[in-house]
């Protein structure tokens, strides 16, 4: 259960204002590729048109093809609901439903489509998604509490098993760090690690080592000035992007000389 | 404010002036702000002595007294049989207005936070303002000489096929001054303050929480089931009684389209069965003589205890909720 | 799942394409429903209220002309063709303004003492009974009024300045609500700078909190206003009718403009026997129409003032 991705050509308009141009890059299933990049660069926003998440922001419009075996996302007879529910996503805040206890939470997506589920089935779904992210030992006990009243990075994997309770196909990652202490990082970083033995994985992040961590692939982006639009400068291979990159930008953003 | 309790307020700052600097000026300012304050508890507690105190004669007083000395006062009855009816008849009025408005108010609160186009929804919702200001004596009057000529058909089509039930029991009054009309155009009036409420809190849904509901697939409906309408349910519930506090009080509409009636009645098509304390109140009052005063007082004071009571039982709602409440 | 390793590039994509289409025909007609379930009710919302305004404006332009705003009931009987609102405009400012100048003081001074002193058992207990305040029904401040009136002047009393009583019983809480959101919007940081180069607090509170929270104030006293301008049942109760002119709040009834759209209307269709005389059946129900044009023009104004200051004239403090 991963799929290949294949981006052709994509351009991303806000409005008028085009915000990623050309983008053309092939994302491998079963591996983790991760977007690196300056902020405002696009990366984000790229991220979101895999799974058509970008139109919820009215006026936002695409050119160019994603394909999923050779399927175009944005193509007639595709149904944007049907594609976040095989392309699943996870933010840079946890999100949790404040509403909701930790085994709700783990339910909700599942819930919109099968409301009738059984009692056992329900649980049985609930205690692999968790202990899919790392996080049933931790909550086994108290799957009727709030989402809410976890710890921050509890709250990060509690999001991770409900994005991966509907069985998605491919797992978009929005900095999903960012907003965590150190060992919570850690924890979310080895869960990745586990996760690309069965999802196509796409993280964004702001942090080069953990790209340089987690990642099999890697793609850098870049913006050459305000208002100007962001685009894909290189992608390749993790180690050979840190150790030899072929672009100078590409060198001098990792060598931390801008960004 | 005593200088041992513990700075709480979120606006203090003691540092540059505490009670070293506590002098002319200062003391003053801070004297007459406290005063201010405290002016408020005297102003209720006035309200509650002197309501009681123009009520007492009638309260005291036994029903045969207050027969004989009050013309429209049924023979008989002590103060308590009298009120009765009243405060049945503005219960029934509040609920049958709120159960009407509620639904209808959350759906439109909906329309402009998430499905209307933006620049529509902004028009809306100050629309919906405005119309929640409206006087309260304008829909009154609405509802007597626009809404009650058209509406006898319907009250009647509804009594006589669904007239075994006892709140629609037949035969419909023409003109339709019952209480099926005066609930309606109640209802068109509490509509627009528990929009504004609801339009509130929806609009204050977090983004997070939204994009995680889209992120599992959800169609819009879907996202509002999970992240919107969990995330806004106190709000509901403290619009629905700001809207239910408005109806119980509410004088004007009733007063003008009721045919009041002193009846323990549910019959809503039916003239003469009903009437609310509010409106009993501003009926009889200008021809009442000094003990009548007193006995709509008394009726004034039973209204206040329960209009309270609705606003504590809100509270406690919203209180109980907390936390499983959206405060992150 | 859906595909396996093994499966041939073809397959894949048909599977794939299968799963992107609308995969749940249940789901996606639930949310139709309910999309066509919201617009319903809110056309069905909008159908009285957009009847409301149209009939007041249909029935009310009739009337509504200079003569109508500049002239009282003073001498006008029976179905003459005559007679205006003057009188009833003068208590509404005359009463409203009274109100004003009692709660505006009592509810700012309130709300800093609860944002700038508060945080004892007082506060706490201000706090609750500005809340219970809130929910206290109009009918039940007109009879307070009635009752402090009648204990010391004796029954039967009905002045202008009883019915500023009334309104102001209703206005202090929603006064002080809307001053307290505006104090607490003011940063600590400015405060502190204040305090810094050595102003005293009260001077602190008057130069620097009021002065940056002032438009944010203003409009919600004048929101305030507009919601107690139109209260009709404590005025009845309190001020009572008047056909004259009558400018003194503190002698005698006032008119004012709620209670004389309800006046109008309870005196009904006036019987019209006399053929040669000028009498017009529905006359009294003209003047209440446009009376509640005039009632809810002014609101509206109140409204769109209070808008305009607190968008022009509102310190950025949230951005």
């Amino acid at each position: 259960m991963a799929q290949r991705i294949d981006v052709k050509d994509l351009d991303i308009y806000y409005g008028d204002f085009l915000a990623v141009e050309g983008v053309t890059m092939t994302i491998e299933p079963r591996s983790v590729t991760a977007f690196i990049g300056p902020s405002g660069c696009g990366k984000s926003t790229f991220l979101r048109t895999l799974n058509r998440m970008h139109e919820v922001i009215p006026g936002t419009r695409v050119e160019g093809s994603v394909e999923m075996e050779g399927v175009d996302l944005y193509g007639p007879g595709v149904d944007p609901v049907a594609v976040r529910r095989q392309i699943g996503m996870v933010f840079q805040r946890p999100n949790p439903f404040p509403t909701m206890s930790i085994e709700e939470n783990v339910l909700a997506g599942v819930k919109l489509v099968n409301k009738r589920i059984s009692k056992s089935d329900a649980a049985d779904l609930v205690e692999s998604s968790l202990r899919g992210s790392n996080l049933w030992e931790e909550v086994k006990d108290r799957l009727d509490k709030p989402g809410a009243g976890l710890s921050g990075g509890q709250q990060q994997r509690l999001c991770i098993a409900r994005a991966i309770a509907i069985k998605p196909q491919v797992l978009l990652m929005d900095e999903p760090c960012s907003a965590l202490d150190p060992i919570s990082t850690l924890a979310i970083e080895d869960l990745i690690a586990e996760l690309k033995q069965d999802y196509t994985i796409v993280i964004v992040t702001h942090n080069m080592q953990q790209a340089a961590r987690v990642s099999d692939r890697t793609a850098f982006f870049n913006i050459a000035g305000t208002g100007k639009p962001g685009k894909l400068i290189e992608m390749d291979d993790t180690s050979t992007m840190f150790s030899s990159p072929t672009e100078k930008a590409t060198e001098d953003y990792i060598s931390g000389r801008f960004g | 404010m005593s200088t041992t309790a513990p700075p709480t307020g979120k606006a203090r700052s003691r540092s540059a002036s505490g009670r070293a600097g506590d002098r002319g000026m200062n003391r003053i300012f801070r004297l007459v702000s406290t005063w201010s304050g405290a002016l408020i508890l005297a102003t209720l507690a006035a309200v509650a002595i002197f309501l009681v105190l123009e009520a007492w004669p009638a309260i005291s007083l036994g029903g045969e007294e207050l027969g004989e000395q009050i013309s429209w006062f049924p023979e008989d009855t002590s103060i308590i049989t009298f009120v009765g009816p009243l405060i049945f008849g503005t219960l029934l009025a509040a609920f049958l207005a709120l159960i009407l408005a509620t639904p209808l108010a959350v759906g439109v609160a909906l329309f402009i936070s998430h499905y209307a186009p933006r620049r529509l929804a902004q028009a809306l919702g100050y629309l919906v303002d405005l119309l929640a200001a409206i006087p309260s004596v304008v829909y009154g009057l609405w509802g007597i000489l626009a809404f009650a000529p058209i509406v006898y058909p319907v009250w009647n089509g509804i009594a006589e096929t669904l007239g075994w039930f006892p709140l629609f029991e037949g035969p419909a009054a023409d003109p339709p001054r019952v209480m099926a009309t005066v609930a309606v155009v109640l209802a068109v009036m509490i509509l627009p303050i528990i929009t504004a409420v609801c339009r509130e809190v929806f609009l204050q849904t977090p983004k997070l929480h939204e994009e995680a509901a889209l992120a599992l697939g959800a169609t819009r409906w879907e996202l509002v089931k999970t992240a919107v309408l969990p995330f806004a349910r106190s709000g509901i519930i403290s619009g629905a009684m700001l809207g239910l506090g408005r109806a119980l009080g509410e004088t004007m509409a009733v007063l003008m389209i009721l045919s009041p009636g002193f009846l323990y009645s549910f019959a809503i098509f039916q003239a003469g069965q009903q009437q609310t304390i509010a409106a009993n109140i501003a009926a009889q009052q200008p021809e009442a003589p000094p003990l009548g005063v007193s006995a709509l007082i008394a009726t004034g004071l039973a209204l206040f205890v329960i209009t309270m009571a609705v606003n504590m039982a809100a509270r406690a709602v919203v209180a109980r909720r907390k936390d499983f409440s959206g405060a992150n | 799942m859906t595909t396996t390793p093994d499966l041939t590039a073809e397959q894949r994509t048909d599977a794939v394409r299968t799963a992107l289409a609308q995969a749940d025909p249940g789901r996606h007609r639930k949310d139709r429903v309910m999309t066509v379930i919201i617009y319903g009710a809110f056309v069905l919302a909008m159908i009285p209220l957009v009847s409301l305004i149209w009939t007041v404006l249909a029935n009310g332009l009739e009337r509504f002309d200079w003569y109508f705003l500049t002239v009282s009931m003073r001498g006008v009987f029976g179905g003459m063709d005559a007679g205006g609102i003057y009188h009833a405009i003068i208590g509404t400012v005359e009463i409203t303004l009274g109100a004003t100048l009692i709660s505006v003081p009592i509810g700012i001074l309130t709300a800093i003492y609860l944002v700038e002193y508060g945080g004892g058992m007082l506060a706490k207990w201000v706090t609750f009974f500005v809340d219970v305040m809130t929910g206290i029904p109009s009918i039940v401040a007109g009879l307070f009024a009635l009752s402090l009136f009648a204990f010391f002047f004796g029954p039967g009393i009905r002045l202008g300045i009883m019915g500023s009583v009334a309104l102001a019983v209703l206005m202090i809480p929603v006064v002080v609500r809307s001053t307290e959101e505006m104090l607490k919007l003011v940063p600590n940081e400015l405060r502190e700078a204040s305090y810094a180069l050595g102003v005293p607090k009260w001077l602190t509170i008057v130069k620097v909190v009021l002065r940056t929270s002032v438009a944010g104030i203003v409009t919600g006293v004048m929101l305030a206003i507009a919601r107690v301008i139109g209260e009709t049942a404590p005025l009845l109760l309190t001020v009572g009718v008047i056909d004259s002119i009558n400018y003194n709040l503190f002698e005698g009834r006032m008119m004012t403009l709620p209670v004389y759209v309800y006046r109008q209307y309870s005196q009904g269709y006036v019987p019209c026997n006399d053929p040669s005389a000028v009498c017009i059946e529905d006359i009294n129900f003209q003047r209440a129409w446009a009376a509640a044009l005039a009632l809810i023009l002014i609101v509206m104004i109140l409204n769109l003032l209070a808008r305009l200051i607190s968008r022009y004239f509102a310190p950025k403090l949230r951005g």
